[in-house]
């Protein structure tokens, strides 16, 4: 209070300008609140609220088709959501127009399930695609630029490959270092070790910690590869029927004594998420009582 | 029974009213991007050699035989009139006028319409184009106008190119095989094409069946389902679609362009 005053009195500051910034500025870089958000009759996210705290890798997990990546689409702004705010650095992105979401993406970075790396150009080329199309500078600075991004993720004597010449690992990798060409405030990771070998996965979750600790940025990881992703999360929000279930430390939750959590947790095959997907008695089933 | 009919009915036409809605949405953007003059402009050439250069040999090849064709069986009736003189103005007429723009623009749903849904549907359900809009670049921009440009200006040149070609293929069979005179072939046609009731009809055809078919293309690509079964069916669908458009639109511009003649 007292350096909004000084702000204020001294350097003419409007209030209107010091409170934009101390929310952007504020310790979490997503807000959501009261996020709903349905596929046909299928409920998603129903009145479901989390904060993703600045400068900590925050782990979103849940089982398979609870809406985990849905929940990355819907910060991104790439789909809306049915009723709730999400608020990213501060502005409400259900309300930004076409052009300012555009521009507050320049912001945000992602990494696709698949790398989502364009075939038709090189490795170099996708790392410098995001360069080239935001800013103005000289092909010496972009080739510097690109080639320190690519030391980042340890790919930088494959600048040359295609991406039809590349592993899943190294794939993701590019996609990457494409990620943080921009040195965007945040990063959203989609599933990034399904599918890797374990040198691969080792390699993707080290690079995951060391990006958001050297570049002072923000992670949101979206896995339910458990072990990996406790050993690097600061936070773990675990999803499931529309709602937060669980949320805190990973260590709270492994010691968590609600059943789902710990179900979740420690892999267990049957607790309150039954083993059977539900269905008519099994002996109707076998008499042909039930039309299949 | 009756609701549930009902229902159906009226979910149909929501459905496909949101999807002409959307396509339209698509249609203005591209028209209407931002032109990017460097970049924008080695984009658009690229995909004018992709969807336009690439289309010229099925295209100069159709053309040529079917000008043979016509070549043929035209000589096949006019000579029992004794009016075989006239295969030259009968073939540049048929090509410049109605075949022309029509195969030309069904060939080139085939190649390059096809093609273009497939690329863009691929580029979708390898989630290339949710990374390009996370990236902040509006992939109606990036990926769509150029395409839909080199489209639009891609179908008028290859149906010159197919017209042209075909009166070859005309004149080799007529002439050439079938002894017409060389100099009535030309004279004949000459002085029957008009340069600006059948030549610029026939291009003012092609540059409106490229839009169709480019439009049509673009948007079964984005909007398929991404997998391998919804590129297949978006593919289809774009070839039957452009296929159905162009002769429906023939049609009507015929009408519109050739009733006084």
């Amino acid at each position: 209070m007292f350096l909004l005053i000084i702000l204020h009195l001294f350097y003419g500051v409007s209030y209107s300008s010091i409170k934009r910034g101390v929310k952007i500025l504020s310790a979490n870089i997503v807000e959501i609140r009261g996020l709903s958000f349905s596929r046909g009759s299928k409920v998603i996210f129903d009145n479901a609220s989390l904060d993703i705290p600045r400068g900590k890798v925050t782990a979103i997990m849940g089982p398979s088709g609870c809406g985990k990546t849905t929940l990355l689409r819907l910060i991104g702004a790439q789909i809306s959501p049915d009723t709730g705010s999400i608020s990213v650095q501060g502005k409400d992105i259900t309300k930004l127009s076409n052009k300012e979401l555009f521009r507050m993406r320049r912001d945000m970075g992602m990494l696709f399930q698949s790398g989502a790396l364009f075939t038709d150009l090189s490795v170099y080329e996708n790392v410098a695609f995001p360069l080239r199309e935001h800013t103005d500078l000289p092909e010496s600075m972009i080739r510097d630029l690109v080639l320190m991004k690519l030391q980042a993720v340890g790919l930088r004597g494959a600048h040359t490959l295609m991406p039809s010449q590349l592993s899943g690992g190294m794939s993701r990798r590019v996609a990457l270092a494409r990620a943080i060409a921009l040195d965007p405030a945040f990063i959203m990771y989609d599933e990034p070790f399904t599918g890797q070998d374990p040198i691969s996965m080792g390699v993707i979750v080290q690079l995951v910690r060391l990006l958001n600790d050297a570049l002072k940025i923000s992670s949101i990881l979206v896995s339910h590869d458990i072990h990996e992703t406790i050993s690097i999360a600061d936070n773990v929000f675990l999803i499931a029927n529309g709602k937060v279930v669980g949320a805190g430390s990973p260590e709270e939750l492994m010691d968590s004594a609600d059943p789902w959590v710990r179900q979740f947790m420690q892999g267990l095959p049957d607790g309150p998420v039954p083993f059977h997907y539900p269905s008519q008695s099994y002996s109707d089933d076998l008499w042909g009582n039930v039309e299949c | 029974m009756l609701i549930a009919s009902l229902q159906n009915i009226g979910g149909g036409t929501l459905s496909s009213l949101a999807s002409i809605g959307r396509a339209s949405l698509v249609l203005f953007r591209a028209i209407f991007a931002r032109p990017d003059i460097i970049s924008g402009f080695r984009r658009l050439v690229a995909q004018i050699y992709s969807v336009g250069v690439l289309s010229i040999v099925i295209i100069a090849i159709s053309g040529f035989f079917i000008g043979m064709v016509l070549g043929l069986q035209g000589y096949t009736i006019l000579s029992r009139f004794g009016a075989d003189q006239a295969l030259g103005q009968l073939i540049a007429l048929s090509m410049v006028r109605e075949l022309g723009p029509v195969v030309g623009a069904l060939l080139f749903a085939g190649r390059a319409g096809s093609a273009l849904t497939a690329e863009i549907g691929l580029m979708k359900t390898t989630e290339q184009l949710s990374s390009m809009e996370m990236m902040g670049v509006d992939p109606v921009h990036r990926v769509i106008a150029p395409r839909f440009w080199a489209g639009q200006i891609s179908l008028p040149l290859l149906t010159l190119i197919f017209n042209a070609v075909a009166i070859v293929g005309g004149y080799l069979v007529g002439v050439d095989w079938l002894g017409v005179d060389s100099g009535a072939f030309w004279s004949n046609m000459q002085s029957a094409v008009n340069f600006k009731e059948d030549i610029l009809n026939g291009v003012i055809k092609s540059v409106v069946f490229g839009t169709v078919v480019t439009w049509i293309a673009v948007y079964q690509g984005l909007n398929s389902v991404p997998t391998s079964e919804g590129i297949g069916r978006a593919t289809t669908k774009t070839v039957v679609y452009s296929s159905l458009c162009v002769l429906g639109l023939d049609f009507f511009l015929t009408a519109v362009m050739f009733r006084e003649l």
